[in-house]
């Protein structure tokens, strides 16, 4: 099969201007999927979604239907809430699902809210999203007045609202606790783990099933066309298929939905009907994967499958569905500096490795873009990762309650291991490096770990 | 300035009715605080923090986390260039640097009439579309110096249609009827939702 014959699941309205109408959504089979599954038992809804295998399309890659069956049994009630929050550098997926398909992500959301037992249902859009906000807003005016929304939808006994939320700006929201903390109206700050999912204690300590989007986008049509028909798709570990937002120095930038585990990477950025390859046919430098957080690939991983199993033995992840693509131009401390930058804007601050170690690392790296660096800076850049993702593995480790930390060492580690030179270059800049100022002042040796080269992402095949 | 108008205490309390917890209301009613004046004005902050129940520094705690929220008053269009990893490998850079010097403010700053306020952003979620910038969170893709500059001519001269004063987000409010709603669920109820009740699935007792 050629890689663009796969069925477009989540984008299959994206032909239709007015495709965030009602009108559109039910004369393309719209909210048939929410009849079906009401004339079920819900427990056989959650066994459906199970079997489809549907992973979560946020970022960890979580299988959707197990998160559903997480709930404690007999604790009422039960809460639904919708991460909208998309934010990850590079991400630009669920806000075209929010402009252009409401209704799905709304049927998506009656669907999930049904089949676990949920009272009521929150959908929190990222607060800069203003087009998103008001084509979801007018698609539950339109839901609420059609009776698929609210009480006894469709004169059956399920009753549910579906309220509109909407954050400030805080990329940590993202956060499934931080977003739950600022639903609660507070600083969007992750929660101390365990428990590990809100499906034990979520929003006012109640069981919460967070789902992403993309993720719920997914539910109608696996529910409508059955779990068979989409696991049928995709590879092995990674069922159906997936939104891949190409960005950078690629011909033709874009969002695509393609079928999991069998486009690789080298498709995507390359065949015409995709990204269509580098501008002005330069070459290829580095590419990020999965977001600003997954540590960088290269020319050798172009053939990978885009295949969560496979990205992640290869040392980096699929992600949030970003890719981001730079040419042999780019500046690889500029690049890495620039992803730091936002993650130290972003840290919320709660934790102290995260809170001071991204700051100090965009510090760094400020000094050496600006001619300004040390001989000892590279070390000095490295320790400091440790101090926040020790011995620099992947999947990292943490000394932080979120990934967000971590997620600030992926660029440097990635950055220094492959390109050390270009680090040197804009040291030797600075007329007083070869004098080799110890930042630290103690002269100390680095950390065991790190004697050998930066570990993760070395590997592929 | 002020405490919220009657008008916008009504839509505050119908948004207020959505939620189990008052406190849950808290950031929807700081916009439409924004909405109203532009930025946060402290008597507002204590308005919204009665009708959610609970102190003003709490209001401001988190008001002040949030990047979206002014605390001093902006101009009538803040725009935001992006100048995150995909926008700066397409020239955003350049391109606020250019903007910096066209409207002769340094990024954070607004112009001398109060017509522009220019912030250098990270990531808004348009990569695929760099350079891009949003001006009260209405988007404009694949800027130029030129249409940067067509569009700050069109600001001021009230041409830019699709673009609402700062401080408002959504036109478009959700209205959720008041014979439809399924009312907000109580977390201290214990309720089992009436389609589980007898259901045998692993939630149920």
């Amino acid at each position: 099969m050629a890689i663009t014959d796969a069925p477009k699941i989540v984008t299959s309205r994206f032909r239709y201007d007015d495709a965030h109408t009602l009108a559109r959504y039910e004369a393309t089979g719209g909210y048939q999927a929410l009849r079906k599954a009401l004339a079920m038992p819900p427990a056989a809804v959650v066994e459906e979604v199970k079997a489809a295998s549907l992973l979560g399309r946020g970022g960890a890659g979580f299988p959707a239907g197990v998160k559903w069956g997480f709930c404690p049994p007999g604790v009422w009630p039960r809460y639904l809430v919708v991460n909208g929050d998309e934010s990850e550098p590079g991400t630009y997926k669920d806000r075209m699902l929010m402009e252009r398909d409401p209704h799905q992500i709304i049927e998506g959301v009656l669907i999930a809210s049904y089949a676990v037992g949920c009272s009521q249902a929150f959908l929190y859009v990222r607060g800069e999203m203003a087009l998103a906000q008001e084509r979801i807003a007018a698609a539950l005016n339109e839901a609420y007045a059609a009776g698929y929304v609210g009480r006894n939808i469709l004169g059956s006994e399920f009753s549910l609202d579906i309220v509109l939320h909407w954050g400030a700006g805080a990329y940590i929201v993202g956060e499934e606790t931080a977003l739950i903390e600022s639903l609660e109206g507070e600083r969007g700050m992750p929660r101390l783990k365990p428990p590990y999912f809100p499906a034990a204690k979520g929003l006012y300590l109640q069981p919460t099933i967070v789902n992403n989007i993309e993720t719920l986008s997914n539910v109608p049509w696996i529910v409508a066309n059955g779990a068979e028909a989409f696991s049928a798709l995709g590879a092995e570990t990674s069922k159906g298929t997936r939104l891949f937002a190409v960005s950078g120095h690629v011909a033709n930038p874009g969002v695509f939905e393609v079928e999991y585990g069998v486009t690789t990477f080298r498709d995507l950025i390359y065949a015409p009907v995709y990204a269509g390859g580098i501008r002005g046919d330069r070459q290829l430098k580095a590419f990020i994967p999965g977001g600003a957080s997954s540590p960088w690939f290269f020319e050798e991983h172009l053939d990978l499958p885009l295949e969560k199993v496979t990205v992640d033995r290869a040392g980096s992840m699929l992600g949030s569905g970003a890719i981001v693509v730079m040419d042999e131009t780019t500046d690889a401390v500029r690049a890495c500096h620039r992803v730091v930058r936002f993650f130290a804007a972003e840290s919320c601050g709660k934790c102290t490795p995260c809170r001071e170690g991204t700051t100090w690392l965009e510090r760094i790296l400020k000094r050496i873009l600006d001619g300004q660096g040390r001989a000892s800076d590279l070390e000095l850049l490295l320790d400091v990762a440790d101090n926040i993702s020790p011995g620099i593995t992947w999947p990292p480790k943490q000394t932080t309650i979120c990934p967000l930390g971590p997620s600030a060492v992926s660029p440097v580690a990635s950055a220094i291991r492959r390109f050390r030179h270009e680090f040197e270059a804009h040291i030797a800049r600075n007329p007083k490096a070869s004098g080799a100022v110890d930042a630290t002042g103690s002269g100390a040796a680095r950390p065991a770990a790190l004697e050998t080269p930066v570990p993760f992402g070395g590997h592929h095949g | 300035m002020a405490r919220l108008s009657p008008e916008n205490e009504a839509i505050a309390r119908e948004i207020l009715s959505r939620y189990p917890r008052r406190r849950s209301a808290l950031i929807p009613l700081l916009h439409l605080a924004q909405e109203q004046d532009g930025y946060l004005a402290e008597d507002a902050m204590e308005h919204v923090a009665q009708l959610v129940g609970c102190t003003p520094a709490q209001v401001l705690g988190t008001a002040s986390f949030y990047e979206m929220f002014k605390l001093e008053p902006v101009g009538r269009y803040v725009v935001n260039i992006c100048t995150d990893i995909a926008c700066m490998l397409l020239g955003a850079d350049e391109l606020l640097h250019h903007a910096e010097e066209q409207l002769g403010v340094r990024a954070g700053q607004t112009t001398a009439d109060g017509a522009i306020t220019l912030e250098g952003v990270t990531c808004i979620a348009a990569c695929t579309e760099a350079p891009c910038l949003q001006v009260n969170y209405r988007y404009r893709y694949r800027m130029t110096p030129e249409a940067f500059d067509q569009l700050c001519d069109d600001l001021r001269a009230g041409r830019a249609e699709d673009v609402p004063p700062h401080g408002t987000l959504a036109t478009v409010r959700q209205r959720i009827p008041a014979d439809r709603a399924a009312g907000p669920a109580d977390p201290s109820s214990g309720a089992e939702p009436a389609w589980m009740k007898g259901a045998s699935t692993g939630g149920a007792a």
